[in-house]
């Protein structure tokens, strides 16, 4: 035992640590699954009720008394957004709390802090995954078939997503702990997450009506890119969609330029709130 | 030389305590011209040296408030300190507070999952202590029912054994074999001795002046976050003792 080296004993290595203790981590996330459920009698279910929910009343406000059913299949316009954005929201909201929700363990024990938000993170996936599962249900029976570019551009907007949320998360959980106003900040931002990107709306109705430049700045969000992007993988290889006379207005360049972009964006949040996390964790112990 | 297993170097620690907890009220200090002070500072630890070598036990002894909890936690990094260095060597596991990483709604059996986990085991040394820790914390049948459901005794049980079988190399201990009644807590020191024995390195903090001086061979006496005295266990409680 003695042949080890003398080390400071917060050796942070960041999300780098997270890796090395995956059984901490699968642990971590089955007790917040476990534990989100306690005597419900639905238990899991829960996760679908709520976006079933919220499906039934965009479905029946926007899509029947506003409209926007004309568009052909916009059942599968919407929730391919809807269960991005609610991937996000979960990601991100949880994530914030991590932290100050497991202040007795940061106060206690060291362990990598960026374990919590990374949990949250690993949750909402587990949330996630069933609702995709519906979605590509409901897209066969639309006649769905996409080119392998498009699954490729899906695979990389779950990833942009997955990023953005967890730089976002990490970013603001260290706020939470100096600032607990962080938590109502985020609230704020989830509201108007399902806003900022065209999940119940066509896209082209902001380049239009509020001109290029406010478009060029709305298409730098990775939420928008990354909804849009399911649109293209999902609805617009649906069989009523490629029938229609227009056929699926997607934005110009989308997998050629903003999804890199998005990418890139989504990469520099993370590194952007991992380094402020590391920079603000020495003080959490003492914050609590 | 080489035969340290933990060496803390000039290390200081001052506390801010901080009045504010919201945004609003920041904001309003500002622009009220930052009037009057929105924290204190106080100094827990100021310019500590100790070096622990391998195997050894070791006391930190003090009043309330004399910063033996604040080392403790910056030795186990959950705190980092302001001005010099901490170095450990090995597996270092903390007991700050027994029971710190279990969650009420878990059985029993999923807490020693998780809390062994979380203070360094793999789950298959989990797995494989898994029986001993039950043993040793004498919960039986209970194991599988949840842990809200526990009377204190037996929750402090469960949570003291997995922290005992989970074989660090730095042992760090914080005022916790008050754990259970009196035949369990001599389970415990026994336990501890154990451990001593084996050649783990232990670092205790605690009130209990007799146990201390069975339990440890050395004592560091803190007063006001200096250190006063570092010497032979039993010269170490009569300092304190005197005053």
């Amino acid at each position: 035992m003695s042949a080890e080296l003398l080390a400071a004993p917060d050796k942070g290595g960041g999300l780098f640590d997270v890796f090395r203790r995956r059984d901490l981590l699968r642990l971590i996330v089955r007790k917040e699954l476990k534990v989100r459920y306690r005597s419900s009698v639905l238990g899991l279910l829960w996760s679908y009720v709520r976006p079933g929910v919220q499906f039934v009343v965009f479905y029946f406000a926007l899509g029947v008394f506003l409209g926007l059913n004309k568009q052909p299949n916009f059942v599968i316009y919407m929730f391919s957004g809807i269960i991005l954005v609610n991937f996000f929201s979960e990601a991100f909201g949880q994530a914030t709390r991590s932290v100050v929700a497991n202040g007795a363990l940061v106060k206690k024990i060291y362990l990598p802090r960026e374990l919590f938000p990374v949990a949250s993170v690993w949750v909402a996936i587990v949330h996630f995954l069933p609702q995709l599962l519906i979605l590509l249900t409901a897209c066969f029976f639309f006649g769905w078939t996409p080119s392998p570019i498009q699954l490729v551009g899906a695979v990389a907007a779950f990833v942009m997503v997955t990023m953005l949320s967890l730089g976002l998360g990490l970013l603001f959980a260290a706020a939470n702990v100096m600032f607990r106003d962080s938590e109502n900040i985020v609230d704020l931002m989830l509201m108007m997450a399902t806003w900022l990107s065209p999940v119940l709306y066509p896209w082209y109705l902001v380049r239009d009506t509020l001109g290029e430049t406010f478009y060029f700045f709305y298409q730098l969000n990775p939420m928008t890119i990354a909804v849009e992007i399911f649109h293209a993988a999902f609805w617009a290889p649906t069989a009523a969609v490629q029938a229609a006379p227009e056929g699926a207005r997607l934005p110009e360049h989308l997998m050629s330029q903003w999804l890199p972009i998005g990418l890139l964006i989504s990469l520099f949040i993370l590194v952007l709130g991992q380094s402020v996390f590391r920079r603000l964790e020495g003080r959490f112990a003492q914050e609590l | 030389m080489g035969n340290e297993a933990i060496i803390v170097e000039n290390v200081s620690k001052r506390f801010n305590l901080r009045h504010t907890r919201s945004l609003k009220e920041t904001v309003v200090w500002l622009f009220k011209g930052r009037r009057g002070d929105l924290s204190s500072t106080f100094m827990a630890l100021d310019g500590i040296d100790l070096s622990v070598d391998v195997g050894e036990s070791v006391a930190l002894l003090g009043f309330n408030g004399s910063g033996k909890s604040t080392l403790l936690k910056l030795i186990s990094g959950v705190m980092s300190s302001d001005t010099g260095s901490i170095r450990t060597r090995g597996k270092v596991a903390g007991l700050i507070e027994v029971g710190a990483g279990f969650h009420p709604d878990l059985t029993g059996r999923e807490n020693v999952y998780l809390n062994g986990v979380i203070l360094g085991m793999t789950e298959q040394e989990t797995t494989d202590r898994f029986d001993e820790i039950v043993e040793f914390s004498e919960i039986g049948k209970f194991i599988d029912t949840e842990v809200k459901f526990y009377s204190s005794g037996m929750f402090l049980r469960l949570a003291f054994s997995v922290a005992v079988h989970t074989k660090p190399d730095v042992f760090l201990i914080d005022e916790i074999l008050s754990v259970g009644d009196e035949p369990f807590q001599k389970k415990c020191l026994a336990r501890i001795q154990e451990l001593r024995e084996s050649g783990c390195t232990l670092v205790v903090v605690s009130h209990d002046l007799d146990m201390v001086s069975k339990v440890c061979d050395r004592g560091v006496v803190l007063r006001q976050g200096t250190k006063v005295a570092d010497g032979p266990i039993i010269d170490a409680v009569r300092l304190l003792r005197e005053n």
